[in-house]
């Protein structure tokens, strides 16, 4: 049995005067890709963000590691060991690429270069530009650079969203190996749209329909079961 | 590759040092009080509009009360070069008091304020100005409110070029100390936050620190320039700390480039010769009485033709220039190549 390294329970956030999340209820097991599904606006990229303390909960409580970390502010959040690939990348567009990756080690140690090292094995075209400005980068390679940049950040987990939006089909591809291959190394939480790509990656799946868990499972639970896809996420 | 990008940074070195033998041989050539006397305002408004950039440039703070530091450090030295005999040991003095007071101003002033959003940030900025702006009017015995007092400058500074050569000292050492500093990985993550507050928050960093020692280095650098601009009038009035100086520093980055660091420094060129030679036509053209219109029409076209400022536009242009090359030599046919090899 594999060890919880993240739980959320009963999470309810709220933005302004919307109630959010009504009740999310999920678990991330160390070592696994655990995917969050669900129509758009079902609540997926704000769990992530109320992970990370950007959205803060309102009610319920987030463990990592142990530890409650439902209070703590992003960036202890972050140092605790949690790296985050928003939706949109969040690429410092004026630094290179070396500098993105200088700001995400926090501080250079041996732990960090090799992890630099690694990540650059993985996503090659970010070696290839590494003295270019990050705004100067195409989409699919701010993609590799945003998830390399999370992966250095001392990550226990990583929290991915939506790595494939709006991306070309070679690329997607190349992603996804990618993040199978960190997957060795590293827990992650996806959210993923593309049903094919989260059902070849992930090993647990959570269902989210308007801000709440509805169903939770092995993935291949999921592939076998048309009614839930059908219901849920409209294919089948 | 790295051997191109050496040659490139080698005639950026070689420009500087041609313009800062052009600087220091001035004086002797052009044997022009007027020019010499400008020229020190410029140095010391390009020290004042750098420490803006630091804020603006590269931390993404707007503040609209960076001249309370200017003016702090013009009082400091007007007052302690008043209250003693006028040494360049006390002028010195009167520096380090003015830059431990910013330091401490701008500390309480950033660690109250750079918690709020941009606009509710710059608003508190420009209260707490208007507030040490009514202190320093109101506190008379001290001051002398809006009348302000002269005072008497080092004996060595009565010779206009020693004055001179010093603030150019102070500008090329700032220039280089700045040029450093936003290049050491705690300048970086300043840039980080500029461009994405909350994704360098999920990196790790608490970001309202990295603001408070942007905060604290730029109201430094300001009250240096204020030193340095009250001993080069020999009098000081309320005047340093009103909104006029902060909107020059404001407009100084603006023109000359966002983030550049030499941009600034030609901004403050552009603008300061801009009001010289604009307020001095008034004389021979009577429509020049109404200088500052023009002085508005400059800033309209500078915005308009170089919207990242004159430094920031050039620094564009060459970048697309270099991609175009590079493109240019990846789609090369093979006897293209062959020939320019």
């Amino acid at each position: 049995m594999m060890e919880s390294l993240l739980k959320l329970h009963n999470i309810h956030t709220h933005i302004g005067q919307f109630h959010i999340l009504q009740g999310i209820n999920f678990e991330a097991k160390a070592g696994e890709v655990s995917v969050l599904l669900g129509r758009n606006g079902a609540g997926k990229t704000t769990t992530l963000k109320t992970i990370m303390g950007l959205t803060p909960a309102s009610n319920g409580t987030i463990t990592f590691l142990d530890e409650n970390i439902e209070k703590k502010p992003t960036y202890d959040i972050a140092k605790i060991g949690i790296g985050y690939v928003p939706e949109d990348q969040g690429i410092f567009g004026q630094l290179t690429v070396e500098e993105n990756m200088k700001v995400a080690m926090r501080k250079v140690t041996d732990d960090a270069l090799e992890k630099q090292d690694y990540v650059l094995e993985l996503f090659p075209d970010l070696k290839k530009f590494w003295k270019k400005a990050g705004g100067h980068l195409s989409g699919g390679q701010k993609q590799m650079l945003s998830m390399a940049r999370a992966f250095v950040n001392d990550s226990k987990l990583l929290l991915i969203d939506e790595p494939s939006k709006g991306l070309a089909p070679i690329v997607v591809e190349k992603v996804m190996e990618a993040i199978m291959e960190m997957k060795k190394r590293t827990t992650i939480v996806l959210v993923e749209q593309n049903f094919i790509m989260a059902s070849r990656i992930g090993d647990t799946f959570t269902l989210i329909d308007d801000g709440r868990t509805v169903q939770q499972g092995a993935m291949n639970e999921l592939i076998a079961d048309d009614e839930l896809k059908r219901k849920y996420l409209g294919i089948g | 590759m790295g051997m191109k990008t050496t040659n490139l940074v080698s005639k950026y070195h070689i420009f500087f040092f041609v313009i800062l033998i052009f600087l220091i041989a001035f004086p002797f050539v052009a044997d022009s009080r007027t020019l010499t006397i400008l020229f020190t305002q410029i140095f010391i408004f390009a020290i004042l509009a750098m420490s803006y950039d630091l804020l603006l440039g590269y931390t993404g703070i707007v503040s609209f009360g960076h001249a309370m530091f200017f003016g702090i450090g013009a009082y400091a030295t007007a007052i302690l070069l008043n209250t003693f005999e006028p040494t360049i040991g006390v002028f010195i003095g009167s520096m380090i008091v003015g830059i431990l007071l910013s330091a401490i101003v701008s500390f309480f002033v950033g660690l109250l304020t750079l918690r709020l959003k941009s606009h509710f940030f710059a608003m508190l900025t420009l209260a707490i100005s208007g507030l040490l702006l009514v202190v320093a009017e109101k506190w008379r015995t001290v001051t002398k409110g809006n009348d302000g007092f002269t005072f008497r400058a080092p004996d060595i500074f009565k010779d206009r070029i020693v004055f001179y050569f010093c603030v150019l000292a102070c500008l090329v050492i700032v220039f280089l100390l700045l040029r450093r500093f936003v290049a050491s990985p705690l300048g970086k993550v300043l840039i980080a936050v500029r461009e994405n507050e909350q994704r360098t928050r999920s990196l790790g960093f608490k970001t309202l620190h990295y603001k408070v020692i942007s905060s604290v280095v730029a109201g430094v650098v300001a009250s240096l320039a204020g030193s340095l601009y009250a001993v080069s009038l020999r009098f000081v009035n309320t005047s340093v700390m009103t909104m006029d100086i902060t909107l020059d520093a404001l407009l100084m980055t603006i023109i000359g480039g966002v983030g550049t660091l030499v941009g600034p420094i030609v901004g403050s060129v552009v603008i300061e010769f801009a009001q010289h030679y604009l307020s001095g036509l008034a004389r021979e053209f009577p429509i020049f009485e109404r200088w500052i219109i023009f002085f508005g029409i400059i800033y309209i076209l500078a915005v308009v033709f170089f919207p990242k400022g004159i430094v920031g536009s050039i620094q564009m242009q060459i970048s697309k220039w270099k991609s175009k090359k590079e493109v240019r030599k990846t789609f090369a046919l093979p006897e293209d190549k062959e020939r320019a090899s």
